[in-house]
């Protein structure tokens, strides 16, 4: 869910010299607070077409995230040369510990708004069956993204900004992104499936 | 590699997430009808059995890097308390109330405080005692303490 399957950057005892890099983009912050208080401000309204749009464009951009990231750009990485990888994960991971938890806070805090004006969360509803199947989708997504891959995303970071990264660590963290890929993309493929079928009733 | 012999903090944790899940797909379920709350009482009430003990191993645990886990977590906890306020409110705006209202909220608290400690458990179980990054977050160098 916050995170993509993206391969090691093994780094080398005596790898050269690496530019500084933030861990979280403090810029970045004033942005996600931006977006933050404009969901409040459309949950509170309570009309459909903010809550649409939240809950549209964040799913959208969540979904495109997870697979782009996870099945286009991460073997394109994989297959890059190290000091590129590193340059790369260095300048690409920072910015989704901020755009992925806000993405997808957007999309759950707005979809269940929109589920209770639109009715489609009630257990009544023609196609309830699907809506809890999507809870059970977003809750293996969360599970997989919280507990195992944010983390891990966090720790290889703090590990490259060492002076001297060690590739043992950063290889062992990565392999929880490539277990769980296939996991995360068959949770998104249903997820589609799922919304599909949800708007066209 | 630099890691130290820990409790297994990070698989306690996907179970303790899986739990409180598990019980928040159960009352949304149910909604918005009378919502049976036996169950997710009980997995909230495993989760947070499972939190406390993670906290109090890793509390106890020898050679473990506290001040790095500390710098780590703070942060993580402010992030994710701003998430789950915002949960928090639209539970309440939606008129969530009674019993619900208070499995949920445990349960967020539960999720506010899990996903930090796992960040900062990750993070510092590979990074010997004594190496605190400082200020990681604004990109100052790596520091002894």
């Amino acid at each position: 869910m916050t995170d993509v399957a993206l391969p090691a950057p093994a780094v080398a005892p005596d790898a050269p010299a690496r530019a500084d890099f933030q861990i979280v983009p403090l810029r970045g912050l004033p942005v996600v607070g931006a977006v933050l208080v404009a969901l409040v401000v459309a949950i509170a309204s309570n009309r459909l077409w903010p809550l649409e749009f939240f809950h549209v464009a964040a799913g959208g951009l969540w979904t495109s995230f997870d697979l782009f990231l996870g099945f286009v750009l991460g073997p394109i990485i994989g297959r890059m040369a190290v000091p590129a990888r590193i340059d790369l994960t260095t300048k690409l991971m920072p910015k989704l510990l901020l755009i992925m938890p806000t993405i997808v806070t957007c999309t759950l805090a707005s979809g269940w708004q929109l589920g209770r004006l639109l009715g489609t969360i009630d257990s009544g509803y023609a196609n309830h069956s699907w809506i809890v199947a999507s809870y059970i989708v977003v809750g293996v997504m969360a599970v997989i993204a919280l507990a195992v891959l944010e983390p891990a995303n966090v720790a290889v970071l703090f590990e490259l900004k060492k002076p001297r990264p060690d590739p043992a660590v950063i290889g062992r963290l990565m392999k929880r992104f490539i277990y769980t890929a296939g996991i995360t993309g068959a949770m998104q493929v249903a997820t589609l499936v799922i919304m599909t079928k949800v708007a066209t009733g | 590699m630099s890691e130290q012999r820990l409790p297994p903090v990070t698989e306690l944790g996907v179970v303790s997430m899986a739990l409180i899940v598990t019980g928040g797909i159960t009352i949304a379920a149910q909604l918005p009808g009378d919502v049976a709350l036996g169950l997710p009482v009980a997995l909230l009430a495993a989760s947070a059995l499972i939190m406390v003990w993670n906290v109090v191993s890793l509390a106890r645990a020898p050679g473990f890097n506290r001040p790095l886990f500390f710098e780590v977590a703070r942060w993580a906890l402010l992030a994710y308390c701003v998430i789950a306020g915002i949960l928090e409110w639209v539970f309440v705006k939606d008129g969530t109330r009674g019993g619900v209202l208070v499995v949920l909220t445990l349960s967020l608290v539960v999720f506010a405080v899990h996903v930090p400690l796992l960040i900062g458990f990750t993070v510092a179980r590979f990074q010997p005692v004594g190496v605190r990054p400082t200020s990681q977050i604004d990109g100052a160098a790596e520091a002894t303490v």
